[in-house]
């Protein structure tokens, strides 16, 4: 029996979700080799990880500036940004996801690691340009950027894991960020407005 | 499509990070020292190594820019004296703790920013091994190498006659571990740790200073903490 979906994403979004998250997954395994103790001895090559860590690391804005390409990413980009009265309903209430009432197609959840992830990206990346071209700013704020980058790294760990926990637990939400499409019955549950909207242009105008 | 109405929550949010990593920058070199000052010490005698996971960067940090080197004992561990000396030696393991030891306390300094305070280190001085060889006349420089096989490093012949270098068997508490460099690490005080080469075995006398493995990548040949590398730590020794 066919699925009765709604597309979601398309294939610029999902590629830009896919390739920011292998750059991230190499920044973070480089991190690691470059931070912890066992995995430093274990591997070595210091100089080869620092070099593939910060590498990466500039790459890893390029495909969220690529995907203004698509014009249902700039779409999403500027629903991702803006907070309703829902959202703040959302955020207080206790059952969330079960009290979808008044979610779009994002809700604040997602919204806030939107935000909270493209800060986060711009601290480490601004941080990381200090710490790896020592001759751009004096010593004082060398350290100080280690200190913001080690912290924030740490904090945008936290943050990713949290991610993919809610990612786990709904698999119709990665079947979405998949294949681009999921469930009219899922959608309807979890982003009622957004089925609203959807519906209401999918509904031949009449003269 | 509508334009999504509501407030610009997540520009907000975005700017208030940036704001806040901007503040860090500025404000973290003191609040690291502060933080540093109380956990470092902590961290020298930590077991769990869970005061290492901090980011404080005060405890020692293993770097190694190879693979791993491999393991040397008391049974397979040989140190060379070579290059323009009176009379090239070999030492092995016990040669080295049969020589008169020598311990200093001072703190350990990564170019990188973190700092092991009040670090003990025990061992033979290089003065007395140079001494045992005999340095030639025209030699300027001591070039040491690494059994990983890549880690090479230098110092002036001044600088390595200093009493506070010393080809160390201890640090800490016990036997230089593998992990720091083990079972024999060079330690030059005055230096920052990239000059203090890890599981030495060769040390050889040189007309003029060879650059090390890190020098070609962007350090100092002069490592003197303080006062090398654009920093001005507090000076170790």
């Amino acid at each position: 029996m066919a699925r009765d979906e709604l597309e979601r994403f398309d294939r610029v979004e999902r590629w830009v979700h896919g390739s920011v998250g292998v750059l991230f997954g190499i920044c973070v395994l480089t991190a690691a080799v470059l931070y912890v103790g066992p995995l430093s001895v274990l591997v070595g090559n210091r100089r080869l990880a620092v070099l593939v860590h910060v590498w990466t690391g500039f790459a890893l804005p390029v495909p969220l500036l690529v995907g203004a390409v698509s014009r249902a990413y700039r779409s999403d980009l500027r629903r991702l940004g803006r907070f309703t009265p829902a959202d703040g309903r959302w955020m207080r209430s206790k059952q969330v996801r079960r009290d979808a009432e008044g979610v779009g197609k994002f809700n604040a959840g997602q919204k806030l690691n939107g935000a909270m992830s493209t800060g986060a990206i711009l601290v480490l990346l601004g941080t990381g340009t200090i710490m790896f071209f020592t001759g751009l700013a004096p010593l004082a704020y060398r350290t100080g950027a280690t200190f913001v980058h080690d912290w924030s790294a740490i904090a945008v760990g936290l943050l990713v894991l949290g991610h993919l926990n809610h990612a786990l637990g709904d698999p119709e939400a990665m079947h979405g960020m998949r294949s681009g499409r999921v469930l009219r019955s899922w959608a309807r549950q979890a982003h009622p407005e957004w089925v609203q909207e959807v519906t209401d242009a999918e509904r031949p105008r009449q003269p | 499509m509508p334009r999504p109405s509501g407030a610009p929550v997540g520009r907000r949010v975005v700017l208030g990070l940036v704001g806040l990593g901007a503040a860090g920058v500025l404000a973290g070199s003191s609040i690291q020292r502060g933080l540093a000052a109380v956990l470092g010490p902590i961290g020298n005698h930590d077991p769990t190594g869970l005061v290492g996971l901090i980011p404080v960067g005060n405890t020692f940090r293993f770097y190694s820019v190879t693979r791993g080197a491999p393991r040397r004992d008391a049974t397979t561990y040989t140190l060379g004296v070579t290059g323009m000396v009176d009379r090239p030696v070999t030492l092995g393991l016990a040669d080295l703790q049969g020589m008169t030891q020598t311990t200093i306390v001072r703190d350990f300094q990564c170019v990188t920013g973190w700092r092991v305070p009040q670090v003990r280190w025990s061992g033979v001085r290089l003065a007395d091994l140079l001494d045992t060889a005999g340095v030639s006349v025209g030699a300027k420089a001591v070039r040491f190498t690494s059994f990983d096989g890549t880690y090479t490093e230098s110092l002036p012949l001044d600088v390595a006659r200093r009493a506070d270098v010393l080809v160390a068997l201890q640090m800490l508490d016990g036997d230089v571990t593998h992990d720091h460099g083990g079972p024999v690490r060079l330690y030059a005080a005055t230096q920052y740790g990239y000059k203090s080469l890890k599981w030495l075995s060769g040390i050889e006398l040189t007309a003029t200073e060879v650059p090390g493995y890190w020098e070609t990548r962007g350090y100092d040949v002069d490592g003197t903490v303080g006062a090398s590398n654009g920093r001005d730590d507090e000076p170790t020794s």
